[in-house]
């Protein structure tokens, strides 16, 4: 009987979600247009950077990767609309969390190996 | 809460929420496609970092970039993940021409990224900085150019969509391919972040 009761709870749960995440998974205008806003600062900030070299090299580079994870960032809220409250948001965004586990593994950890051998051949 | 959620469930027909789920499932599928593209795209930008260095005594990202025009191809691309935005509103509210339209701008956006994109490799190749120069070359070739042959993917299927919705209308059908390829536009914008940031901008320092 209460595990009838847990499994209703989890049936209507996840209806109720599905209703509700209809509602906010494509988001409304003013979301776009935040998202556009924030995008375009953060597009010509970088390109600025680079483009007048006022800075050190090392001062850029950390600004400009900086900047691109800001946006990659405000993608994801506001254009793909990722979250944690919404049942379809949390599947997709744990799921995106893993895929940047692994793109952090597999760029990160080659281009440590190659560089750490390469300083060792003085190249 | 629970309250709540069961008495929404009650009022909903149940048929409606299983075509809800149905939606829901598709589109998360597609969404898992993306993440597996994502793991594709990362193994070319690890290529291109470990190889971008290796330019066989030709050319650097230094000679051959040029960040005006790398920026008007990013403002190309932006303005377009807002377009489709739009006609994802409309979509939602069943607004067929307004989706039409935007659907059209987003497409114009599109093939303006790619037509430059395309001048540029062109460019490139005709002043013998092809991709068989240098292992620099070919990683930046793959690189953009994978991204690109996305791109020309979303509006060949951007095509197909717009007959599709002039045809049969904004059924349940249409608006869930519809988000499949929005999820797919706005990861290629996110995917272009990592290409200017990476390989234009840091490359032209």
């Amino acid at each position: 009987m209460a595990l009838h009761d847990a499994k209703l709870t989890l049936n209507s749960n996840s209806h109720a979600s599905s209703e509700h995440s209809s509602d906010t998974s494509h988001g409304d205008v003013k979301s776009y247009v935040i998202g556009f806003i924030l995008s375009v600062v953060l597009t010509v900030i970088p390109f600025t950077l680079v483009m007048n070299g006022d800075f050190s090299k090392v001062t850029t580079i950390w600004s400009v990767v900086t900047l691109g994870l800001v946006q990659i960032w405000v993608h994801l809220k506001y254009f793909l609309h990722l979250n944690f409250v919404t049942e379809e948001g949390r599947a997709n965004t744990f799921s995106f969390l893993f895929s940047a586990l692994i793109i952090f593994m597999v760029v990160g950890l080659s281009v440590w190996i190659i560089y750490e051998s390469n300083a060792m051949m003085m190249y | 809460m629970s309250t709540i959620a069961t008495s929404s469930a009650a009022s909903m027909p149940q048929a409606h929420a299983h075509e809800e789920h149905h939606e829901n499932n598709t589109v998360f599928g597609f969404w898992l496609y993306l993440m597996t593209d994502c793991l594709l795209f990362a193994s070319f930008f690890a290529t291109y970092a470990v190889l971008f260095m290796n330019t066989a005594g030709g050319v650097s990202g230094k000679d051959i970039f040029e960040l005006n025009f790398v920026a008007v191809e990013t403002a190309a691309l932006l303005l377009s993940s807002i377009t489709f935005g739009f006609a994802m509103i409309c979509a939602h509210r069943q607004n067929k021409s307004g989706a039409l339209a935007w659907l059209a701008v987003t497409w114009a956006l599109g093939a303006c990224f790619i037509g430059m994109e395309v001048y540029e490799f062109h460019h490139l190749i005709e002043h013998g900085n092809g991709p068989q120069q240098s292992a620099f070359l070919t990683a930046f070739f793959s690189l953009v150019g994978l991204h690109g042959l996305h791109v020309t993917a979303g509006l060949i299927w951007m095509t197909i969509m717009f007959i599709e919705i002039t045809r049969r209308g904004l059924g349940e059908q249409t608006v869930t391919r519809l988000s499949c390829l929005s999820l797919f536009w706005h990861f290629l914008d996110i995917v272009w972040i990592c290409v200017f940031t990476v390989v234009y901008l840091m490359g032209a320092m």
